[in-house]
């Protein structure tokens, strides 16, 4: 029987295997064990959402707590990777890096370039994304494009608990600025994760379905929404090849033009907002490189560019979903080049 | 604290092979050869000087934009330095991080810094670093009057002293942030006032005083190293040029400069104090000038005939290029 664990027991797994593994492995952040100073239980909470929770009973002063101070004490974790520890540091919501921005983009993401390749950051920076929590404005964000467009950042944005597991411990073995995005809605499902240590490379795109009509590229939840739509639609006759980004930088960009180059046909879903994103990245890089090959205008799903709505109507219809990436996908299918020439004459 | 005299004559050497630097530093902007932006230490060496002779090379500091005089005092080749400040492949990041980017991880010295208040939590974290290895070792964040008033300064002041750790804070008030005057911006009395506000030691120094910096430094550094936590050094001091190289000052007083070379000169308050009290013969002090004076020539010559980074190196050094 294969063992299952849910996507938060992944990530809580892959930083207790390598705490045990490596003594220069520690964890920062706010309220990681929870409870300090205070007279109820250590431990308290484990992360805001209980991911870290057990960490501070077994590996006691390498799971530290912080003030809400996050320019501090992400900071500190990457001074602290360029002198010899390789820290994963929680920035709760990816909301908060307007906080602490500096300290990431200017400082970890420049330090090797700058100084010549002689300075290693092996800092992990986890942090949630991802809207229909209810969480509204501040809480909600997917910003994995800002982090993206950074030089010498590292991005990932798993969709499953194998994935979660098998990124994070590469994350954490790398010696260089890995953003580590975990969308909260994700935290519950269930997949397979073997026991035993494991790394998956970082730009290697998985294909989680093959098809050979369109092509949907996504990411984080938006995968398991993409693929509750090919199942309507392959009862409609349309076959898509999904695949998953699973990192945004590095970007698997062979395995994109390869399918591409066998459906002539794109869908991008990417529940971000529109503009300056993974989905107009990746719709420009396709556009650019396999003009050729398609035969159809490339269709983005994505959030419409506001800020994430409170009330749940609203939210979910902010959201990309299952519903609107079929509606793409057939208009993408059925478009027929000869027929739009003959409209516009 | 007292100083032995080899221990004097290196304080002399580094104070002095910072003015130097500065000072031939400014000559080259000047005529062109420097390209970017520059800001001189000069005026400021006691600072650098009396904290670092307190460390090894196993110790951390973070620097400023103003970053030069520290990594001297670090022990930072000085070579390597002129020909990064020039922009040169031989330049200890081989031309690609400049004035405000000279760095050298292996003598603990994590970089001159182009963010003012972006050192405090980088060296928050070595001081962790260091606490956790257990080998006594500590971290220096050097911070101007601008970077004192940085969130990031007050966060790394408390996070520091929450997980007591052995970090030293030397804020070096010169006067100004950029234009702007200290006793306008700072809203406190003093930095010291405001650190002890957050629950660390904290002193007022006069900066143009080595031995004063080298005493208050030397307490700080023992404190963190026996596990005491945190200190901040309040250093009152001046710099000699602008804010930037090229700026007209012109916030400043008449003569302000002029005076300051004539009355608060740290380097010569040094060199008097130790000829006078017979620690040192000034001819010992006017033979390491000398040495000094062919050191920076020769780094300025090598610099100078040095060859530019090649165009393959602007894809080097970060790990995804498209």
């Amino acid at each position: 029987m294969p063992r299952t664990l849910s996507f938060q027991q992944a990530i809580n797994e892959a930083l207790d295997q390598e705490m045990a593994r490596d003594e220069s492995v520690i964890v920062i952040g706010e309220d990681v064990a929870g409870g300090q100073g205070a007279e109820g239980e250590t431990d308290a909470w484990g992360g805001v959402l209980g991911v870290t929770k057990g960490l501070y009973a077994k590996y006691d002063d390498r799971v530290m707590d912080t003030p809400i101070s996050e320019s501090a004490f992400i900071g500190a974790a990457i001074g602290a990777a360029t002198s010899g520890l390789r820290p994963v540091v929680e920035l709760m919501f990816n909301d908060f890096m307007g906080v602490c921005f500096d300290q990431i983009f200017n400082q970890a993401a420049k330090f090797r370039y700058m100084f010549g390749g002689k300075a290693e950051t092996p800092v992990v920076i986890r942090t949630m994304i991802g809207s229909g929590f209810r969480a509204a404005a501040q809480h909600s964000q997917s910003l994995y494009s800002i982090f993206t467009h950074i030089p010498g950042l590292k991005c990932v944005v798993p969709s499953t608990p194998y994935d979660a597991k098998g990124l994070l411990i590469e994350a954490i073995r790398d010696n260089d600025p890995v953003i580590f995005f975990e969308h909260k809605k994700l935290y519950p499902l269930e997949g397979e994760v073997p026991q035993e240590l494991y790394t998956i490379p970082f730009g290697e795109a998985e294909v989680v379905r093959e098809g050979q009509d369109v092509t949907i590229i996504t990411l984080a939840e938006m995968v398991h929404e993409s693929l509750k739509a090919v199942e309507a639609l392959a009862q409609e006759g349309v076959e898509c090849e999904v695949i998953d980004l699973r990192t945004t930088s590095p970007l698997d960009e062979e395995t994109l033009l390869d399918s591409v180059a066998s459906t002539g046909r794109v869908v991008v879903v990417d529940e971000a907002n529109p503009r300056c994103s993974i989905a107009t990245d990746i719709s420009a890089l396709l556009a650019q490189n396999a003009f050729g090959a398609l035969k159809a205008p490339i269709k983005m799903v994505t959030a419409p560019h506001t800020p994430v709505p409170f009330a749940d109507n609203l939210e979910d219809l902010y959201k990309p979903n299952a519903e609107k990436i079929a509606s793409a996908v057939r208009e993408v299918s059925e478009y027929q080049a000869w027929k739009a020439t003959a409209s516009t004459s | 604290m007292t100083l032995a005299k080899d221990d004097l004559l290196a304080a002399y050497r580094v104070m002095k092979t910072i003015r130097e630097f500065e000072e031939r530093v400014h000559v080259e902007f000047a005529a062109g050869e420097i390209p970017g932006f520059v800001h001189l230490y000069a005026g400021e060496e006691a600072c650098a000087a009396g904290v670092c002779t307190h460390l090894s090379k196993e110790d951390y500091i973070a620097s400023t934009h103003r970053g030069h005089g520290h990594c001297i005092a670090k022990g930072v080749d000085v070579h390597g330095m002129m020909a990064e400040l020039f922009g040169r492949r031989t330049g200890l990041c081989g031309g690609k991080g400049g004035s405000m980017h000279v760095a050298d991880l292996e003598l603990g010295m994590m970089g001159a810094n182009g963010i003012v208040g972006g050192g405090p939590p980088l060296v928050t974290g070595a001081a962790l670093s260091a606490k956790r290895a257990g080998h006594g070792n500590v971290a220096v964040a050097f911070v101007g009057d601008g970077g004192s008033n940085q969130g990031t300064t007050f966060e790394s002041l408390n996070l520091a002293k929450v997980w007591n750790l052995p970090a030293i804070f030397v804020v070096e008030d010169n006067g100004y942030a950029e234009a702007t005057s200290s006793k306008w911006s700072i809203g406190a009395e003093s930095n010291a006032e405001r650190a002890r506000g957050f629950g660390l030691h904290a002193v007022r120094v006069d900066g143009h005083d080595f031995f004063a910096v080298y005493d208050a430094a030397g307490e700080a550094v023992q404190r963190a190293r026996d596990g005491g936590g945190p200190s901040l050094l309040d250093c009152q001091l001046n710099r000699y040029y602008g804010h930037f190289e090229g700026d007209a000052q012109t916030y400043r007083g008449p003569d302000e400069v002029k005076k300051l070379r004539a009355d608060q000169d740290c380097v010569a308050r040094f060199s008097k104090r130790v000829t006078e009290s017979g620690d040192v013969a000034e001819s010992k002090l006017a033979a390491i000038d000398q040495e000094v004076l062919e050191l920076i020539e020769d780094a300025v010559a090598a610099a100078k005939s040095a060859p530019k980074p090649e165009a393959g190196d602007l894809l080097t050094d970060v790990y995804v290029s498209y």
